[in-house]
């Protein structure tokens, strides 16, 4: 996991992984038109994460994007979410749509719904940067998981 | 046709509760929760399928009561969103507890892991 | 009508695959099995006319599978298949009453067509019978109004995010609560170190 895979792999992972990010952001941030919405959209920013980890390699990937920064996003994202709903206490109720009491907008135009915008931009920040973090610490375990125990497991199977 | 539906759908659960009960393997049991998982969320969707519908999205042209008299129920889909992405945090934490259990015990076979003590 | 057989082929596949996927010896196979299963699952999603559902279905499928093929992909370790006597009366037990308890509950609540709480398939409640009017918030009430109470053209995400907003935030609390078990688990400092290695 931490030598990363042929130049030919590495090449086309240069190439596609900016596309997969740019959609998973349209895909997040356009979802109150079309279907999609903050968490498919996450997942597919994350995807493009993954990528740039298997084609790379852990150690080279970790100059992009540290396990610290990850955790920093992930938390900030959720507590965006948390106080997108505590300001709309303010107005009205839990969670109250307050940007929908100021202006509404034209339905099928980008800026319109209110904080559903703003609610999808932070759930793709926090799905997207708890998922690369799992999968950052899941890929620390191939070279402890498979030669500390891989060299005794034959002996091990007979037992 | 409408049991039918419902009897598949019931078969997968009850496929993905075998996977869970009766096998030994640690990837087996991980593989029948996710069965377990599909079966439920297609269930709730197909709870709120209306014949010939079409999705809960206001296109063009649309006034919002012919919307309500064509679309399918988007409550279930609300429910299901979310619940399909508990599902991958699910699997990244049994995947996690695999790869830790695979690392102190070195089998994936739960007979010996619960021989091995200390 | 075409779709619903459609519908029912689609589900006799992805039976077929979650059946494979639970009895093959071979990790790897049952892995790919399943993945087919979820797939089959996002066709069969977007047929029933959800498409939101559909795209997540697929992205958190391809991630599911890249994990769990981390898991497996040098740690194929295939024992543990041998079932005594003993073990097959228990799992043929919980069969059996998951069986009972689930036909019970289906034909309590079903007993036939337009009879029971749960609606045949393909004419659904939405908060209205002909002739009843509208309870407020039911799913018939958010498709004629969301349009104009919330702005948003996508039903399904002003029922997510406006209305019903207080249960994504408990979902985001319990993403974050997992991904905080997952990390839990792979830490390597601060934890007494294992002084002994199980294998000799």
């Amino acid at each position: 996991m931490s030598e990363g895979m042929t130049p030919i792999v590495k090449n086309a992972a240069r190439l596609v992984s900016g596309f997969i990010a740019v959609f998973g952001i349209y895909i997040a941030l356009t979802g109150h038109i079309s279907p999609g919405g903050g968490f498919a959209g996450g997942v597919i920013l994350a995807a493009a994460a993954v990528l740039i980890v298997l084609a790379f390699g852990r150690a080279a990937a970790e100059r992009i994007f540290t396990p610290s920064q990850c955790h920093l996003w992930d938390a900030a994202g959720a507590g965006l979410f948390l106080a997108v709903a505590v300001i709309g206490y303010f107005s009205g109720g839990f969670f109250v749509n307050f940007i929908g009491h100021i202006s509404k907008g034209q339905v099928g135009k980008l800026f319109s719904g209110g904080t559903i915008l703003v609610s999808n931009l932070f759930i793709l920040i926090k799905v997207a940067a708890g998922l690369v973090g799992a999968f950052l610490a899941l890929s620390a375990f191939r070279r402890m998981g498979a030669d500390a125990a891989g060299g005794a497991i034959e002996g091990g199977q007979t037992a | 046709m409408s049991t039918g539906i419902y009897i598949l759908a019931f078969a997968v659960l009850l496929a993905g509760l075998y996977a869970i009960v009766a096998k030994k393997n640690i990837v087996k049991i991980i593989v029948g929760l996710l069965a377990v998982d599909y079966a439920l969320n297609l269930m709730l969707v197909l709870v709120g399928y209306r014949t010939g519908g079409t999705p809960p999205i206001l296109v063009e042209g649309q006034t919002p009561a012919k919307l309500a008299a064509a679309a399918v129920d988007p409550l279930p889909q609300a429910m299901v969103l979310t619940s399909i992405v508990i599902g991958l945090g699910l699997t990244a934490l049994m995947v996690a507890l695999g790869i830790r259990l695979y690392e102190r015990y070195g089998t994936f076979d739960t007979n010996r892991i619960r021989r091995l003590r200390g | 009508m075409g779709m619903e057989y459609l519908v029912l082929m689609l589900l006799g596949v992805m039976l077929a695959a979650v059946l494979i996927a639970v009895e093959t010896r071979d990790l790897l196979s049952s892995v790919i099995a399943i993945g087919a299963a979820g797939f089959a699952l996002s066709v069969i999603f977007l047929l029933l006319g959800a498409p939101d559902l559909a795209i997540t279905q697929v992205v958190v499928e391809t991630i599911a599978l890249v994990l769990l093929i981390r898991l497996i992909v040098t740690r194929r370790d295939t024992t543990g298949e041998t079932e005594t006597p003993r073990d097959a009366l228990r799992t043929a037990l919980v069969m059996l009453a998951g069986g009972v308890l689930i036909c019970g509950v289906y034909f309590a609540l079903a007993g036939g067509p337009g009879k029971g709480t749960i609606p045949p398939f393909g004419q659904p409640v939405l908060g209205h019978k002909a002739g009843d009017e509208v309870p407020p918030g039911a799913s018939a009430d958010y498709l004629a109004k969301s349009a104009e109470q919330t702005g948003a053209a996508n039903v399904v995400m002003a029922v997510m995010l406006d209305y019903r907003a207080y249960d994504t935030l408990g979902e985001a609390t319990i993403i974050f609560v997992a991904i905080l078990g997952t990390y839990a688990v792979l830490r390597r400092f601060g934890r007494r170190k294992e002084t002994k290695e199980p294998e000799q």
